[in-house]
């Protein structure tokens, strides 16, 4: 048996008890004492914010017209999310000219894309103290917008996310990335113009109140006490109430242009070392990172970027040989091609890059072949060549969701697009396609069908 | 103009904001809605965990990870009362661009991916050599111009003091 503690202990221990929670709340990240940069503040938020209101406008856009890009509005084999509804309100004839469109617009959307993580990295975490502010809600205005904004960073991160990972072939994600990136961009994108229109009037008033020097500038040599209220974000006036500026910040360990700085230096070390995959030659080895950086594959006329080898699809010697034939179908006619066959008709030149969604791409190639208005003739649309129908391709692959891809009129009626038999002086490769390849201008790789074993005019 | 604030004002009350607020948020849940019942069409489950998983794992795991990182090198190299404070930027910038691009290519770099090398016909071991390499650059870089400007300030120093004397 124990005695009671002596009163004194008592009393010590009751208030322990007593100031526990008021302790541990101070410690919580509820509380507003738990954030200690003096870097945070409506200024350093607003700067990054105004980055990704032009890159994100940008990258929406370019993502939009990728999606575009593959007239998913032409034929259901085109089309990986068939329930768009009014989300394919904008779509158009994706045009040929200029021939390097989609390689300008992707290599925008996915280098644009990676340069734009440290911001936002930078961002949402300059903005970190309001998701664990309390109450949870204010009002049923403010409620609706810490909802608003659950879409807003989860949409972000998971449009990123799918992104990066899509273009290093890691398709982890729950599902095909087509539908996931491009219904997930709808909802980030909602929440984003939403959340950029509320905050604009705010950021205009933060940066237009001037003082670059002093917001920009060291705190060092200053105390923070020191500092609050005069240069850096006060912790005065209006903007103290919107709870980002430390009430008790620690002491500086970087000025604001340090870190602006070293967000811009990450910016300019992604981009330096991904940008280059755009480009064949000596830009292309200064991609050390990218998927399609480094080395072209191999040497001579067929080294160039691949994107699918004949092998990872299924596509074996054994069915490109003598015994392989071009099934051309036209209205009442069907024609059976061998490959000598197609060399024996018009042959004609176009230079023209393959681009990639996943954002690489080629300079211009030298293809020769047989130009598909020519095949649409062959096939009994042999009245003008501005008549020329669309064309449903199909290809040996056994594997790849864009085996069987439609081509719209305009792509067939243009002069450069081709079945490419042969590439830069030799015959196509088998990763390049061999027996016979499809290539037009501006559209994106995968409609440029590789081991073509069929063409339909008119049907798709 | 008065009929507006008449309007408002209540709503104000209710609400919390203005009207444009509530617009505003509406229109965009609209949007997310339509899009949403699209996006969780297929198989909604993993869907849900993937859009709130990435927020959570970043917010807080990702953050709170590389801010006790930062925190501990700061400490470790600042010194104690963060006399050297300085100091700390040339072990900060490299391990933060290090760790960036780890970040964002960790698939090719911890090659996780056999299908790069069957699609491509690219190596998939250059990631790790090239990453390991630029970052022994990064730091490498740094510590010759903190050398650099270690010497240049004692140098001005001490020019100073002859100059003085």
């Amino acid at each position: 048996m124990r005695d009671a503690p002596p009163p004194a202990r008592r009393t010590a221990l009751r208030t322990l008890l007593r100031a526990a929670p008021r302790k541990i709340e101070e410690h919580s990240p509820s509380a507003p004492g738990f954030w200690r940069s003096p870097l945070r503040g409506p200024w350093f938020t607003a700067v990054l914010g105004t980055v990704l209101l032009f890159g994100t406008t940008l990258l929406f856009v370019t993502g939009l017209l990728s999606y575009a890009a593959y007239n998913p509005d032409l034929a259901a084999v085109n089309d990986k999310t068939p329930d768009k509804g009014l989300l394919g309100f904008y779509l158009f004839a994706w045009p040929t000219d200029p021939h390097w469109l989609y390689r300008l617009t992707q290599g925008l959307h996915v280098t644009v894309g990676i340069t734009l993580i440290p911001v936002l990295l930078a961002k949402l975490w300059s903005v970190l103290p309001k998701l664990f502010a309390l109450p949870p809600a204010r009002s049923l205005g403010h409620a609706l917008e810490r909802l608003s904004l659950l879409l807003l960073v989860g949409g972000a991160l998971f449009v990123f996310v799918t992104g990066v990972l899509n273009v290093q072939l890691e398709y982890v994600f729950p599902g095909s990335f087509y539908p996931l990136h491009f219904y997930g961009a709808w909802v980030f994108f909602g929440a984003f113009v939403a959340h950029a229109a509320l905050k604009l009037p705010q950021t205009v008033r933060v940066l237009r109140a001037g003082g670059l020097r002093e917001r920009l500038g060291t705190h060092e040599g200053r105390e923070p006490e020191e500092d609050s209220g005069r240069g850096g974000d006060s912790g005065r006036g209006p903007d103290a109430a919107d709870g980002l500026v430390a009430p008790r910040p620690a002491g500086p360990t970087v000025s604001r242009r340090g870190a602006l700085g070293l967000v811009g230096g990450g910016s300019l070390l992604l981009f330096a070392t991904t940008a280059g995959q755009s480009f064949d030659g000596w830009p292309r080895a200064t991609a050390l990172f990218a998927p399609h950086g480094g080395d072209e594959p191999g040497r001579g006329p067929g080294a160039f970027q691949i994107n699918k080898t004949a092998r990872s699809v299924g596509v074996g010697a054994d069915r490109t040989g003598e015994s392989w034939r071009l099934v051309v179908v036209g209205p009442g006619r069907t024609l059976r091609l061998t490959r000598a066959d197609l060399l024996d008709l018009a042959q004609h030149s176009a230079d023209l890059p393959i681009a990639c969604v996943e954002g690489w791409s080629t300079s211009d190639q030298a293809w020769s072949g047989v130009r598909l208005r020519d095949l649409a003739a062959l096939a009994g649309y042999d009245g003008n060549a501005a008549d020329a129908p669309g064309v449903l391709v199909e290809s040996l692959q056994l594997r790849g969701s864009f085996r069987r891809a439609a081509l719209r009129d305009n792509q067939v009626r243009d002069a450069r697009s081709l079945l490419a038999l042969r590439v830069n002086g030799a015959d196509l490769t088998p990763d390049h396609g061999y027996p016979a390849r499809v290539i037009v201008p501006a559209a994106p790789g995968v409609l440029n069908t590789k081991w073509v074993s069929r063409l339909t005019f008119g049907e798709l | 103009m008065t009929r507006t604030r008449r309007l408002s004002a209540p709503l104000r009350r209710w609400y919390g904001e203005g009207p444009l607020h509530l617009l505003l948020l509406l229109a965009s849940f609209a949007l997310a809605l339509y899009a949403g019942v699209r996006l969780l069409a297929d198989d909604w489950v993993m869907v849900v965990v993937w859009f709130v998983g990435a927020a959570l794992l970043h917010d807080l795991v990702l953050v709170p990870v590389y801010a006790a990182a930062d925190r501990a090198v700061t400490a470790l190299v600042g010194g104690r009362g963060g006399g050297h404070r300085e100091r700390t930027m040339y072990v900060r910038v490299p391990a933060a661009l290090s760790l960036l691009l780890l970040l964002v290519w960790y698939p090719l770099i911890t090659r996780q991916v056999p299908r790069y090398e069957r699609s491509t016909t690219l190596p998939a071991g250059v990631f790790l050599t090239r990453w390991l390499l630029v970052t022994a650059a990064l730091f490498a870089g740094s510590a010759l111009w903190c050398a650099v400007r270690t010497w240049s300030v004692s140098r001005s120093g001490r020019e100073a003091g002859t100059g003085r004397g």
